[in-house]
Parts: C-alpha cells; sequence; structure tokens
C-alpha cells in the first residue's frame, strides 16, 4: 500500500517534468531576439510579441500599485487594530474565497462595472480585475506576517510613547518586510498568468498601443488568440509566449521562497 | 493619551506636547480608519459581484425562467439559450478530475510527511506545490498540442476497442477518438487540482500530534496501519476542506478546459465526446456575442458557477477553519 504513494509522488513528479520538458523544447524553438523587439505579426508572417508583452508590463505593474496598498492596509486592519473584532474573521472568510474564486467571474463582474458603463473594452479595466486578483493575496500574507511579529515587539513602541500607527510603521511593516514583499511577489505571480479576466476587459490589439483607455494586448491573450489559430508562426509564437510566462512566475515564487526560507533561519 | 490634560497647560513645552499628541491621536484615527476602510472593501468587492452578476442575468433569468437551468439547447440565432450542457460538463469534469486527484494527492502526502528521506522532503514538497504555480493557460497549450494528439493516437483507440460490446462501458467511451473532449479537459484539471489537495493534505497531516502517531507504532503497527487508522481519521475533516478547495478550482477553472473541451453545446454519453463547460463557454462566446439577451445570459451562467463556487469554498473554508480551531493555529 505504502508502494502506492510512492508511486503517486512519481506520477507526480512526473507530470511537472513532462509538461516542463515539452514547454522548454517548443517553447525554446521558437526564442530569439525579434520576440522582444517585433510587434506581434499578421497570419503567416514572422514577428515578435513586444505589444503584448508591455501590455502585461502595463497592466500588472497597474494592477499592483492599486492593489497593493489596499491589501496591506486591509490586513493591517486584520492583524493589529481589529485582530480580536468580528469583521476581521468576517473579512477573513471572505478573503479566503476571494482568493480560490474563479478568476473568470471577476472578469465578468469589471465588464459589467466598467466596460459596459464606458462603453469600450479598455486596459484600465483589465488593470483592474487583475487588481481585485492581487487584493486577497496581499491581504492574506500581510495578515499572517504581521501576526508572527511579536508582541513584545510593539509593546516596547508603545512603552516610549509612540503612537500604534508609529508602532506599526516602524516596528510591526519593518519586522514583516520580507514576509509582505513575498505576498507581493506571489500576487504578481499569480496574475502574470491569469487570461480569463482579461479576455472580456483589455480585450486584445494587435498593435502597439500606451492608450490604457484602448484595448490592449497581453501575453496570456495572445498565447490564448495564437494557440487556438491555424498558423504555424502565431503556434509557435504562443509556444514561446508560454514559456515566457512560465519562466517569469517560476522565477516569481522562486524568489519569494527564498525570502521567506532566509526568514525562517534567522 | 489622557496624560496631556494632567500637565500644566500654562508652560509653553506641555502646550507643545499637547499638541502633539492631540495630532498623534488624529493621525492614529485617520490610519486605522483607513485601515479599516480597506478590509470593508474586500467584503464590498464580494457584495459588488454579487450584486452585478445578479443585475447582468436578470434579463436572462426573467424571460426564460426556472428552464433556463433545465434547457440543452443553446442556439444564439434563435435567442433559445438553456445552461444545462453547461452545467452537465462542468460537474462532470470536476467530479472525475476530484476522483483521479484526491488518491494520487493524499499518496503524495503521505510519502511525503511518513516516507521520504528527510533530505528529499523539502525539494519535492516545492516542486509539487511549483506545479499549483503554473498558470492555466499552460496546461492548456500543453494539453491541446502534446497531451491531446496523444490521448487520440494511444490511447483513446486502444480503450474503444477494449470496451467494445461492454454493455455500459462501451458507451461511456464511445465515438471517434477526437482527443479533446470531456475526459482530456477531465484529466488536465486533475493535473492542476493536484498540487493544491497534496499541500493541504500535508499541513493537516503534520497537525497530527506525535504522541498518537508514536503510539500506534509503539503497539506494533506499520505504517500504513498508522496513516490508514490513526492518520487519515484524526483529519478527516482537513482533507475534505482540501478536497472541497481543489473542487471548487476545478469548477471554475476557465482556460485549461477552454483548450481541449471541443466547446459543443450538447450533452452525450461518452466521455470521448466533446462538451463544454460554464466558464469556457463564457471565455469563448463573451467578446462575440451580439445582442442583450445573449450576453445576459452568458452572465446568468457565470452566476450559477459564483453561487456554485462559493457554496463549495465557503464549506471547504469552513472546515479548515475548524481543524485550525483545534490544534489552537
Amino acid at each position: 500500500m505504502m508502494a502506492l504513494c510512492v508511486v503517486a509522488a512519481g506520477i507526480g513528479l512526473a507530470w511537472l517534468a513532462l509538461i516542463l520538458g515539452a514547454l522548454v523544447y517548443k517553447g525554446t524553438a521558437g526564442l530569439s531576439l525579434a520576440v522582444f523587439t517585433e510587434m506581434t505579426p499578421p497570419p503567416g508572417e514572422a514577428g515578435g510579441l513586444l505589444n503584448a508583452i508591455a501590455g502585461s508590463l502595463l497592466m500588472t505593474i497597474i494592477a499592483v500599485v492599486v492593489g497593493t496598498p489596499i491589501g496591506v492596509l486591509a490586513g493591517t486592519y486584520m492583524a493589529e487594530y481589529g485582530r480580536f473584532s468580528r469583521i476581521t474573521t468576517v473579512v477573513r472568510f471572505i478573503n479566503d474565497i476571494l482568493l480560490s474564486a474563479p478568476s473568470i467571474i471577476i472578469g465578468l463582474f469589471v465588464y459589467e462595472l466598467m466596460v459596459r458603463p464606458m462603453g469600450h473594452f479598455s486596459a484600465i479595466a483589465g488593470a483592474v480585475a487583475l487588481a481585485i486578483l492581487v487584493i486577497p493575496v496581499v491581504v492574506r500574507t500581510t495578515e499572517d506576517m504581521l501576526n508572527l511579529v511579536p508582541n513584545a515587539l510593539r509593546e516596547a513602541g508603545a512603552a516610549i510613547g509612540a503612537p500604534r500607527w508609529v508602532v506599526i510603521r516602524s516596528v510591526a511593516y519593518r519586522a514583516a518586510l520580507s514576509g509582505i514583499v513575498t505576498g507581493i511577489l506571489l500576487a504578481i505571480a499569480r496574475i502574470s498568468g491569469e487570461t480569463a479576466p482579461l479576455l472580456f476587459t483589455a480585450l486584445n490589439n494587435q498593435f502597439w498601443s500606451s492608450n490604457i483607455n484602448a484595448p490592449m494586448a497581453s501575453l496570456p491573450v495572445t498565447i490564448f488568440q495564437f494557440a487556438l489559430s491555424p498558423y504555424e508562426e502565431w503556434q509557435q509564437l504562443a509556444w514561446t509566449g508560454a514559456l515566457i510566462i512560465t519562466l517569469t512566475v517560476l522565477g516569481l515564487s522562486i524568489l519569494a521562497r527564498s525570502l521567506t526560507g532566509r526568514r525562517e533561519d534567522r | 493619551m489622557t496624560i496631556a490634560s494632567d500637565a500644566m497647560p500654562s508652560s509653553a513645552a506641555a502646550r507643545a506636547r499637547e499638541a502633539t499628541v492631540r495630532r498623534f491621536a488624529l493621525t492614529d484615527a485617520l490610519f486605522r480608519g483607513l485601515t479599516r476602510a480597506s478590509a470593508i472593501l474586500v467584503l464590498v468587492i464580494l457584495g459588488g459581484v454579487a450584486i452585478s452578476l445578479f443585475a447582468g442575468s436578470w434579463q436572462a433569468l426573467s424571460s426564460f425562467g426556472f428552464s433556463f437551468l433545465t434547457t440543452e439547447s443553446w442556439n444564439p440565432v434563435t435567442e433559445k439559450f438553456g445552461a444545462l450542457a453547461p452545467i452537465y460538463g462542468t460537474l462532470v469534469t470536476a467530479a472525475i478530475a476530484i476522483l483521479i486527484a484526491v488518491p494520487i494527492g493524499i499518496g503524495i502526502a503521505v510519502f511525503l510527511t511518513e516516507l521520504c528521506p528527510r533530505p528529499l522532503r523539502r525539494p519535492i514538497g516545492i516542486a509539487v506545490e511549483l506545479l499549483a504555480g503554473i498558470p492555466s493557460i499552460i496546461y492548456g497549450i500543453w494539453g491541446l498540442f502534446v497531451f491531446a494528439p496523444f490521448l487520440q493516437t494511444a490511447i483513446q483507440p486502444f480503450i474503444i476497442n477494449v470496451f467494445h460490446g461492454v454493455p455500459g462501458l462501451s458507451s461511456l467511451f464511445a465515438g471517434p477518438p477526437y482527443g479533446i473532449g470531456l475526459l482530456t479537459s477531465a484529466l488536465i484539471l486533475a493535473i492542476m487540482v493536484l498540487p493544491f489537495i497534496t499541500s493541504i493534505t500535508k499541513d493537516v497531516f503534520d497537525t497530527v500530534p506525535a504522541v498518537l502517531k508514536e503510539s500506534a507504532y509503539g503497539i506494533g503497527c506499520t505504517t500504513w496501519e498508522v496513516t490508514r487508522r490513526v492518520v487519515i481519521p484524526y483529519t478527516r475533516i482537513g482533507i475534505m476542506g482540501g478536497v472541497m478547495l481543489g473542487l471548487g478550482r476545478a469548477l471554475g477553472e476557465t482556460m485549461a478546459v477552454t483548450f481541449v473541451i471541443g466547446n459543443a453545446h450538447r450533452i452525450s454519453a461518452s466521455l470521448f465526446a466533446p462538451g463544454t463547460t460554464i466558464s469556457a463557454t463564457i471565455a469563448n462566446e463573451f467578446t462575440e456575442a451580439d445582442g442583450d439577451l445573449y450576453t445576459s445570459s452568458l452572465v446568468s451562467l457565470g452566476l450559477i458557477l459564483f453561487v456554485i463556487t462559493f457554496l463549495i469554498l465557503a464549506a471547504a473554508r469552513y472546515m479548515l477553519m475548524r481543524i485550525d480551531a483545534r490544534t489552537g493555529a
């Protein structure tokens, strides 16, 4: 019976190896400088993914800039001011549900909230959808990390007469900094591969665009479109894009892990 | 903060201090209000999701009524929409995925907590968790270009031949081997939810008090007996919570399924047939939907998915909270 458990672990690791192997094999075949310097091509022509990569970066940055402060502040309330209040229990429960809610639902929400009233798809709507995905991740890690800060530190701050917000800012945040940064990195890792919430918010764009009030290309949506197309060049670009996203996500996860790992050693 | 009033207000230093204390109290109240508002915003977002989905689906729900849930036909031309086929596809793929992923996930958790040599424990645990971080579109593109052709040429013809003529099973595994379809989606979903189930099961296994396991080992139980009779019964609720969390993922997963489900609005007995799920339908058709009723029907599908996943995730969190409460974590 225990042998079966070893087999199960073997299957799990074999899947990971198979997927990553196929991805590296197919992805590196199309990897060249042109991928990062040229725009997405029309069918049947060579090109790159520059506008898609730039769009993804821009929307991710906006989403993180919008979502992180809200998430950190909400986590601060739950761990500092309202640690034992009823509202914290409710927010934690709802936040955990948002954390695993289907992202396509968030896409529909932002469509109803922004795209329909504005009358057109836009990059800013896509960024808002991503920000809504950032918030629960950051809330969760901020609360967890602040809860790990020893109370003696806060009491020492209070004893020298510092008001609560100074204690939080100069003592608690500083002690929990690496943990909070980990949460932000994990949030970026999560949204950098998200496709579903962008499909009907930011839509897609064949061309270069820096106008956040207009549709904008993103790497995941471009991969989706190109992979399902019958054109070989597009499919190749989709694989290469998939490799870029996976490496980014894995890199961010490993970076986040090494940050908290060092924390535990200390 | 009341110290200020004890000080003599006549001296300039005391006045300055009083002003500082008052300013601190004001800033603190502001900061507190800001954090509280952010926490409440989390509730507002979920409420907003519910309200906007309900508002968006009102038109379809009022014109089709309850029959929306029981109608199979999905016809944009005649504007007759029913959610039965997507609901069926969603439930069937998620159920098969869970059936496959749960035994494997629990197996890996047992391996990691009881069997694995200590130096390998962390690397393997991390590797399995990295699987969870891979974006779903990667599973989708891999499923479409690598996994589906493999199933189509190697596995499906074999299964169709084996079960040919067996009552029941022959219709379950019937039809031409497309490669894509319900079973393919379910298999991809199983791979995707595996890391979630594994990591939660591993975490709850770690909550079993060592003294319980040691007592069982002490009276001569084998590793399997300890796992079967002590660890699993002790952590039953937590495992259920992890399974429900995985189920929530599988039900709502969009991109991986959209690639390999085939997007056919019909219910077939065969698992090899193309089908559709709620999320795949929305992803495929939303931007091309012309007409308010069409869009509203798609939002209604979203509402159904939201309600189903909300209930399942709430149940999962409730179970995991009970485990946390017991261990005092």
